[in-house]
């Protein structure tokens, strides 16, 4: 079986950012991920695929610290982030960036306090300054001039975009963006991979994304990894994971519904279902 | 033997919960508070807890005083001793009803939306976004409405019995005519402050540390869905309402109870 309890790492080229190895978590019994390995290049697109289901926004909890895995180990910016005291990780989460999925925008501010949030918590920096800082990030992401909305006032787009300007309000040094481009119209997809291309293009951020949006994915990433049933299943440049080898890799790819990833869900025998013979096992 | 099995479960459960929200409001209390950056969350939190439960605290606390007034006219007029009115209202009040039906109706409504409002930060990803800024969601979300809960119960409560005590002389006074001097006389010369006005303040602490905790928790460890929040939001008025009767028997046994 392809993958399994086999270690791969993405073929780097610059010095990893982050580093997983023999990574093994289990939530209640049962086992998300079994033995992953993974280096990502500092400066770099690095995309994280695969089905819904297989862990990915997981494994950004497990680099972000949020979560402690089983084994293995998980190294970001050269510390080891399962052993990190909490102070010490709070530190590190300063120079982390993440963009979630629903964009997890504080409701109760503005879209100007929702960015100027961690630059005030983190900072001593006069009320002008952060003015400018806010509104400079604020027109990084096209959306300087909805500084006064609140966040039930955006749409879907717009509240990535303004989640993504605050998890750039500190200039960090990695940034996760986990499904950044799920339920978007094209044109907010348009937008997002713009700016993801854009951000680690001028502020050659480490940038990981976890999507199962395959051809935007691959459009921006350097590199990408495939994670399925707790391995990763392949990896490379997108052009050398178009050529993989693995027939699960090109189901993936190609959007296949049959394949290596049964369609059906593993079931009875049709002949107990409908008392017929030669059900499916 | 399945029944034995469930109860171990059950009991193992309950005992892990106990131990779970020890931990939480360990962590969300423990370390010294940063004045600079709490003390305006723990106002901004007094409004929405305190300030804002006083229209249902002053309504209820009048209308129940007026029904103490009421009833305790009819009663005591049977044996002529109309102008006890006043000590028996206000010793009601203060011991009793004031704190605890003040702290039922706070888990009703501050209790209730203390927890919905965590609940609904946990399901929209707001805390972990928190967490991976830096800032810790236990001392930037939990502690300011924690405390907020813990200091606004014992002045509420005291609103309330005064409140109670005027509508009590509302009805008894100026609608039954029982002569004022006798009601705030008999009032002052048996209330005492130690043992009924300080004791029931004590209740009022005592439960205000227990709704905002079970508030609090409850938000903060509920499964993020909206059947988890809806469950999470009764689990909250259910167990305050529970744990505040309880408790008032123990308090009031151990206060008043002379053995």
């Amino acid at each position: 079986m392809p993958g399994q309890g086999m270690s791969v790492a993405v073929s780097v080229k610059k010095e990893p950012y982050i580093e997983l190895k023999d990574v093994v978590f289990s939530r209640e019994e049962r086992r998300i991920f079994d033995g992953v390995s993974l280096n990502i290049p500092r400066g770099r697109i690095t995309a994280i695929m695969g089905p819904s289901g297989t862990g990915k926004t997981t494994l950004l909890r497990l680099i972000g610290g949020q979560l402690k895995p089983d084994s293995g180990t998980i190294m970001v910016a050269g510390e080891s982030v399962p052993n990190l005291g909490r102070k010490a990780l709070y530190r590190l989460r300063e120079k982390m960036g993440m963009l979630f999925q629903s964009g997890a925008l504080f409701t109760d501010l503005n879209v100007f306090e929702n960015v100027a949030f961690p630059i005030r918590v983190h900072t001593r920096l006069p009320d002008d300054m952060i003015r400018d800082i806010v509104l400079m990030k604020l027109e990084a992401v096209g959306l300087r001039g909805a500084r006064d909305l609140m966040p039930a006032q955006l749409s879907g787009g717009m509240t990535r975009r303004v989640a993504l300007a605050r998890s750039i309000a500190l200039d960090p040094e990695l940034i996760m963006y986990d499904e950044p481009f799920t339920g978007q119209d094209p044109i907010a997809m348009g937008v997002l991979v713009k700016l993801i291309r854009d951000l680690n293009h001028s502020m050659g951020m480490t940038s990981v994304i976890v999507s199962h949006d395959v051809p935007e994915s691959l459009s921006i990433c350097h590199y990408a990894c495939i994670v399925s049933d707790g391995q990763v299943i392949g990896d490379g440049t997108p052009d050398e994971l178009r050529n993989h080898p693995s027939a699960k890799v090109q189901q993936f790819l190609k959007g296949e519904p049959d394949g290596p990833v049964p369609f059906h869900y593993p079931v009875v025998g049709a002949d107990k279902d409908w008392g017929i013979a030669g059900g499916r096992q | 033997m399945q029944w034995l099995i469930n109860l171990g479960g059950q009991g193992r459960e309950l005992i892990e919960s106990l131990g779970r929200s020890g931990q939480f409001l360990f962590g969300a209390l423990a370390g010294v508070p940063n004045i600079r950056v709490g003390f305006p969350l723990l106002v901004k939190q007094l409004y929405f807890v305190g300030v804002l439960s006083l229209a249902i605290i002053v309504v209820s606390g009048l209308f129940i005083g007026m029904v103490l007034g009421l009833q305790g006219y009819t009663i005591l007029s049977d044996y002529g001793s109309e102008a006890a009115i006043g000590q028996m209202i206000a010793l009601t009040l203060v011991r009793e009803l004031g704190p605890v039906v003040t702290a039922l109706l706070f888990a009703g409504r501050a209790g209730s939306a203390l927890t919905a409002e965590i609940g609904l930060m946990k399901a929209t990803e707001q805390l972990s976004s928190m967490e991976m800024m830096g800032v810790d969601p236990l001392r930037r979300v939990i502690a300011p409405r924690f405390w907020a809960g813990f200091l606004a119960m014992p002045v509420l409560a005291a609103i309330f019995s005064v409140v109670g005590i005027w509508g009590g002389m509302l009805v008894g006074v100026e609608w039954l005519g029982v002569f004022e001097g006798s009601f705030w006389g008999n009032m002052q010369s048996s209330v005492s402050f130690t043992s009924d006005v300080l004791n029931g303040v004590i209740k009022s602490v005592v439960f205000g540390f227990v709704c905002a905790w079970i508030a609090v928790y409850q938000g903060y460890d509920c499964v993020p869905t909206s059947a988890g929040i809806s469950s999470a939001t009764t689990k909250t008025v259910v167990f305050s309402s529970l744990a505040i009767l309880g408790l008032d028997f123990v308090l009031t046994a151990v206060m008043f109870g002379d053995f």
